[in-house]
């Protein structure tokens, strides 16, 4: 594999334009005092209680996600290319499941395959013409971005996922940006750095704007699974930051269609859930039974148009993987416009072509169960062994549909702290997209990073860290 | 504020409240078991303990004798009782933990340090190290905790649920106190007005930390009525059963909710007969009886505070 996309550096080894001003300051700092740095936001996440993880019970002391203290920096022109594909994205994704749910236009035109949406287990039926204000549903959008060289273009864009039912890590976004500002304040003082901090505000007005119409004063609640949840910090720290309750299922009750939560001084209407359970452990009346985390009757009041939720019921549609070869399609369909922002080339193993192609070049690919998780049932031909690939062609000629494959992007790198020093480690990005009476966005997202050299891998729970991400104002 | 919220702000402070006054009593109890001569009364001082907290059944459910050494596990590690000092440090913590939104991180901390302490602390240690010092680092911590909590936290209803929860529990506790204590002492109402022993009723004021202001207020030798009037009446003890009540008064009156009603109204008819009560008609209609329906009546309260702010639908 060739050298990936550098965000700092330039194929000629210069530094770009975007990095220019951070690079002086780099050449004025050691690794010393580098360290020192990163041992400071250490102590600082652990004394204030900010950990991203689940409390560990045995030591009592709580695990970390690690922050790298160099930045990603974005500049203006490209955020705004981002900014704008994004917007066309997620308008477009709000579009196909307000259509799948009500008239199906899409499906009759043939844009896209019928059975893949109305035979998928994240479709739910029980959605189908139910009405929600501003026909919005998935009100928070994480849209993950990579970066890579493909073809003649460098470092270009693509879309590598849409999380669309409970997407996270806004939290981290957040805290990273105030530790970078409590670090080095001397960076922020003289660059021009979009700031991040309004996040909550956004949300909340968000939140508000899509309450049940007819609602002054909306109120808006975030429910959350509990303090086991890994992501419990989040929950928390969201609720807090907008000023909103944090409950669980067992606040809630639901009274005469009316969703209620039990305070002190008696029941108090509830307008707009912030929920961050997944869909089947809502409402043991509606969905799984046994989910001791959801609220019996939630389900009813939520059709009935009494009680906002955000993200919907039934997002799961859209961010599956077998849909996502089809956004493309969507955004032309609902836009009608060319797709700002690509998806990674996908080929679809149940398309004889698209077959034909990806055998010849096993070796090369990404093959991946259309339905499976993240990691399994996965075949990374460069890395794998001649047995490995021969097995999966076995398994491929058996049932061709189950499969779509992907080249190996070299994601983009970014300078890293790690034990050696400053060395360049793969990054990708996830933007969070707000969707409320209007699309809004905080500059950026949150950059994770790969912390093992050549490593693909930057998921937190496989030796991932986090980066601040710097969108450079004009 | 969320009835949940509150209900474990309220349940954390009644809980390190519980544990200061266990080890309060423990403490006493220890040193009045060694002043004995014979292991029949020192034994007598430890049943009085276990009645006290009304843990005499469980006790005698699972151990033969009630010597020291097993009152002691029994009170402060055994996992199977619900009062001893380690479930209610963890019970504090696991209240806390839940709210951790509501108190300051300083409260967190200081309370999440305390139970990682006592998780560690072994029954070995503590006869090594003395039990005394055991006791006191109870009282530090439960000290520790008053102090953050009066000194970081924002005046809203989670400071008053906790406030609540301290005073509700701290009027049982010493209500208690007072009654077995009395009656071991003072077995027959012909005692009253008698000589006292220096030592019991000095322990029993110590135990609530009342000895200075004993000798303030009185300024005279020790009576069994004296120290009934100090514990149960006089309301500039910090903790007299009046005292104790005015709080809870004061709290309720403050905390908003609509629905305080009768709760309000069953606290100032308690709060009214302390405030304006004569020792000598108490003991004229005896102090045991006195007591014990000061405790249904406590216990009424705690019920009341459970189905107006921490209620079910299914009310």
């Amino acid at each position: 594999m060739k050298t990936a996309y550098d965000e700092m550096y330039a194929a000629d080894g210069s530094v770009r334009e975007s990095y220019r001003a951070y690079f002086e300051w780099m050449r004025g700092s050691t690794d010393e005092m580098l360290a020192r740095k990163r041992k400071e936001a250490e102590v600082a996440f652990h004394r204030v209680g900010i950990t991203f993880a689940v409390y560990g019970e045995e030591t009592g002391q709580e695990r970390l996600i690690p922050f790298d203290i160099l930045p990603r920096i974005i500049p203006a022109d490209e955020w705004q290319r981002l900014s704008d594909g994004l917007r066309q994205r997620v308008r477009a994704l709000n579009a196909f499941l307000h259509d799948v749910y009500h008239d199906q236009e899409i499906l009759k035109a043939g844009r896209v395959p019928s059975d893949q949406v109305l035979k998928n287990a994240h479709f739910r039926p029980e959605m189908a013409g139910v009405d929600l204000p501003e026909q919005i549903y998935a009100h928070i959008a994480g849209i993950d971005l990579v970066r890579a060289d493909h073809g003649d273009r460098p470092g270009e864009y693509f879309v590598l996922e849409d999380n669309l039912r409970t997407p996270s890590g806004v939290s981290y976004m957040l805290e990273n940006r105030k530790m970078m500002m409590r670090l080095f304040p001397e960076l922020f003082a003289s660059r021009s750095i979009a700031p991040v901090e309004h996040y909550p505000d956004l949300l909340l007005n968000s939140l508000r704007s899509v309450a049940p119409p007819g609602v002054v004063d909306p109120s808006v609640v975030v429910l959350t699974p509990g303090q086991f949840n890994s992501a419990y910090f989040e929950h928390a720290f969201l609720a807090q930051q907008m000023g909103v309750e944090l409950v669980d299922g067992d606040d809630l009750f639901v009274r005469g269609g009316v969703v209620f939560m039990r305070t002190t001084q008696g029941p108090r209407r509830v307008d707009v859930i912030y929920r961050r359970i997944d869909d089947d452990f809502l409402d043991p009346l509606a969905f799984n039974k046994d989910s001791m985390l959801g609220v019996p009757g939630l389900f009813s009041a939520y059709r009935d148009g009494s009680v906002t939720l955000a993200n919907a019921v039934g997002t799961g549609i859209a961010d599956d993987k077998a849909i996502y070869i089809h956004v493309p399609e969507m955004i032309r369909f609902y836009c009608g416009e060319e797709p700002i922002l690509a998806n990674v080339p996908t080929w679809e193993l149940a398309k004889v072509e698209d077959r034909e192609y990806v055998l010849a070049h096993l070796a090369e690919l990404v093959v991946k169960e259309v339905h499976g998780s993240g990691g399994y049932g996965m075949l990374v031909g460069p890395t794998a062994s001649a047995a490995e690939i021969a097995s999966f062609r076995d398994k491929i000629a058996a049932d061709p549909a189950r499969y779509i494959a992907q080249p190996t992007l070299a994601l983009s790198t970014c300078p890293t702290f790690v034990e050696s020093g400053v060395a360049p480690r793969h990054i990708d990005l996830r933007p969070y997209v707000l969707s409320g009476k209007e699309i809004q966005m905080v500059p950026g997202g949150l950059t994770r990073v790969a912390l093992k050299e050549g490593s693909l891998v930057v998921n937190s729970s496989q030796g991932g860290g986090t980066k601040d991400t710097w969108v450079l104002e004009v | 504020m969320l009835s949940s919220t509150a209900d474990h702000l309220y349940w954390m402070a009644r809980s390190i409240e519980r544990a200061e006054n266990t080890a309060r009593m423990l403490d006493v109890t220890y040193r009045m078991a060694l002043l004995k001569q014979a292991v029949a009364d020192a034994d007598q001082e430890w049943r009085a303990m276990l009645s006290i907290s009304g843990l005499h059944e469980d006790f005698d459910a699972r151990y033969t004798e009630s010597s020291a050494e097993n009152v002691m596990y029994f009170m402060v590690f055994d996992k199977l009782n619900p009062g001893s000092i380690f479930n209610s440090i963890f019970a504090a913590r696991e209240n806390a933990r839940a709210v951790r939104g509501a108190i300051t991180s300083e409260m967190w901390e200081a309370l999440n340090q305390t139970w990682l302490e006592m998780r560690l602390t072994q029954s070995a240690e503590i006869a090594e190290r003395g039990v005394s010092r055991f006791f006191d680092w109870v009282k530090e911590r439960s000290h520790l905790l008053r102090g953050l909590s009066y000194g970081t936290l924002l005046r809203d209803d989670s400071f008053l649920f906790l406030r609540l929860g301290t005073f509700i529990e701290r009027a049982d506790n010493t209500a208690r106190i007072l009654d077995v204590k009395y009656h071991i002492l003072l077995p027959s109402p012909s005692d009253i007005g008698g000589a006292a022993d220096y030592y019991q009723w000095g322990a029993i004021l110590r135990s609530v930390s009342a000895f200075e202001a004993y000798r303030k207020i009185y300024r005279d030798q020790i009576t069994p009525k004296r120290v009934a009037d100090l514990l149960i009446l006089r309301r500039d003890l910090p903790r007299s059963l009046s005292a104790c009540l005015g709080e809870v008064h004061g709290v309720l009156q403050e905390i908003n909710g609509v629905r305080a009603g009768e709760l309000l109204r069953r606290c100032g008819l308690l709060h009214g007969q302390l405030h304006y009560g004569r020792i000598d008609e108490i003991f004229a209609d005896g102090l045991h009886e006195f007591l014990s329906e000061f405790l249904d009546r406590i216990y009424d309260l705690g019920e009341l505070v459970n189905t107006t702010y921490f209620w079910s639908t299914d009310e």
